[in-house]
């Protein structure tokens, strides 16, 4: 007691430590406590189902009866199954031609928007808020908007005098690909543009000075200073576009709903289709596997190519 | 000039489809009503789909930030894998999780529940919310929480009163993020919900739609789109700002 009292008062106050816990109350079993449901639902609702479904992909697993082990079975199937060998071409088409498109417009819009000047905010904001509408509701919005009988697209393009007749517009493989690349840019494009702009935002005003000082030109700014400065922001926007297109399901079921003549089933669908309405479940675990390890490669693959060499 | 007019031309191109669908709803106010009386009547799945959104928001909200103070403040065995495997989730392909999950939430006794559906959502929120919530929480300065674990408090009133008032707008970000992605969604409802009664609005709009192929009364299906859309245009409208911040700090992360 009276060393504790004699101790100069000038050091910092020393603090009674709390009482020593009990192992459940103690600081790391604390710890645990708080990352207790983060940990139930990620094991779960994620590792759960993810070894479940390579489980079910070794399976005959209808979507009622009892399962029956009949391995590689369902893995061999797939090379047999010409809807999904279809699908597959089908995507990697609206995949190369999405990313494409979409970079472009985002990166056109981005650079619209990019300087502080009156009614800027708007323009952001318009080319955003189509990304607030469901992906579910855009397309339907586009199914009416583009419907030959009461849409308004048709009756404005021949008012124009654009067109003659009303067109197709998922009335034909071809047109049916294009109507939906259209809604994926109008629903994305601003999305795009706003990771783009995070990233035009973090280059220095003053590189674009220094540069103008030495007599650069817009494009040699552009080509020069901007492009690869954006590299690892416009890397992040392919893997994220590529990603989604190969992805994609809402799109082409709510849009087209695969038609016309199955021209526009994404692999997804053809999951979907297996396991809902052919009832193979295994059949459908075997294809979401094969598209697991896929996509994983594509993207560690992806984040070689385009960071590794940026940085 | 030449700039004006460009942006201009573009943001019409942009508002058009979304001015025209609600005109189109409006021309003629009956599509609401009848609307209303198609399948179980658009107020069971409009409120189906409140439900599974306001469970959505507070179970992320919940676990995301008990999960962010832990990872922030505390060191305890197994953090980093955990922190790994919640992030893995963002690589897995949607239907590749959905179709065992149908089978899990089965045997659970959670299949066709609007709980299980909202339970999904949850998890599938949870690497972004819970990276929001951690870097929130490891940029409170320490000493705001220390003082009260001074005064007596437990770590856990600590959190409560002190420290999820400093987090507040990770908060709100977390929050309208959970509430578009559980209200938007479509795949994980149309696999995981099975009885139309179950339905949320966008599963039940679009059946509506492929159901009256051709015969589509074209009022009623721009009053299902205004339905679906407005709650989400008017929340982004009013909370851009946070909007923003949260894809500015979650996406820069790749």
């Amino acid at each position: 007691m009276s060393v504790t009292l004699a101790r100069p008062r000038s050091g910092p106050a020393h603090r009674p430590g709390p009482p020593p816990a009990p192992w459940w109350r103690g600081r790391r079993a604390q710890g645990w406590w708080y990352a207790m449901p983060t940990a139930l639902i990620v094991s779960v609702l994620f590792v759960a189902p993810l070894a479940l479904v390579v489980w079910m992909s070794l399976h005959r697993w209808p979507l009622l009866g009892p399962a029956r082990f009949n391995a590689p079975d369902n893995y061999i199937k797939i090379a047999d199954n010409p809807l999904f060998l279809d699908a597959v071409t089908f995507t990697l088409k609206y995949t190369v031609l999405t990313t494409i498109l979409l970079s472009g417009l985002a990166l056109g819009l981005a650079l619209l928007v990019q300087e502080r000047r009156p009614g800027v905010g708007f323009f952001r904001t318009a080319f955003f808020l189509p990304g607030a509408v469901g992906f579910a509701a855009a397309a339907l919005l586009f199914y009416g908007m583009l419907n030959n009988d009461f849409g308004p697209i048709d009756p404005i393009l021949q008012t124009l005098g654009i067109t003659d007749e009303p067109v197709k517009w998922i009335g034909t493989p071809d047109m049916a690909l294009f109507s939906t690349i259209g809604l994926v840019l109008w629903r994305f494009a601003g999305f795009n543009m706003l990771i783009l702009l995070t990233g035009l935002q973090a280059i220095p005003a003053e590189v674009y000075e220094a540069a103008r000082t030495d007599g650069a030109s817009r494009l040699q700014i552009f080509t020069r200073i901007t492009l690869p400065l954006l590299r690892p922001t416009i890397a992040l926007m392919l893997i994220l576009s590529v990603t989604g297109s190969l992805l994609a399901f809402d799109q082409f079921f709510v849009f087209t709903n695969g038609g016309p003549d199955n021209s526009t089933v994404s692999m997804v669908m053809v999951v979907y289709r297996d396991a809902f309405f052919r009832f193979d479940l295994g059949g459908a675990a075997a294809l979401s596997v094969v598209l697991l390890v896929a996509l994983v490669l594509l993207n560690v693959l992806q984040m070689r190519v385009l960071r590794g060499r940026g940085r | 000039m030449r700039y004006y007019t460009t942006v201009s031309a573009l943001a019409v191109l942009f508002l058009f489809p979304l001015l025209w669908s609600g005109w189109a709803s409006l021309e003629d106010p009956g599509s609401y009503l009848e609307m209303a009386r198609y399948g179980e009547g658009v107020g069971v799945y409009a409120a189906n789909s409140v439900l599974v959104s306001a469970m959505t928001v507070t179970g992320t909200l919940v676990v995301s930030s008990l999960g962010g103070y832990a990872f922030a403040r505390f060191d305890f065995p197994g953090k980093n894998l955990l922190f790994l495997v919640t992030l893995a989730i963002l690589m897995v392909p949607y239907a590749t999780i959905l179709i065992p999950l149908y089978v899990l939430l089965g045997v659970i006794g959670l299949q066709n529940s609007l709980v299980g559906l909202a339970l999904v959502f949850v998890m599938f929120q949870l690497p972004f919310a819970l990276f929001m919530m951690r870097n929130a929480f490891e940029a409170v300065p320490r000493e705001l929480e220390e003082a009260a674990l001074v005064d007596g408090c437990g770590t856990f009133r600590a959190f409560r009163r002190i420290l999820l008032r400093a987090v507040r707008p990770a908060l709100i970000t977390v929050g309208l993020f959970a509430f578009l992605a559980s209200w938007n969604d479509f795949f994980a409802p149309l696999i995981l919900l099975n009885d139309g009664a179950n339905f949320t609005l966008p599963v039940a709009v679009v059946s509506m739609t492929q159901q009256t192929f051709g015969a589509i009364h074209y009022g009623m299906l721009q009053a299902g789109v205004m339905t679906m859309a407005v709650p989400c245009l008017i929340l982004f409208l009013v909370l851009q700002r946070h909007y923003v911040r949260g894809f500015m700090s979650g996406a820069l992360r790749g």
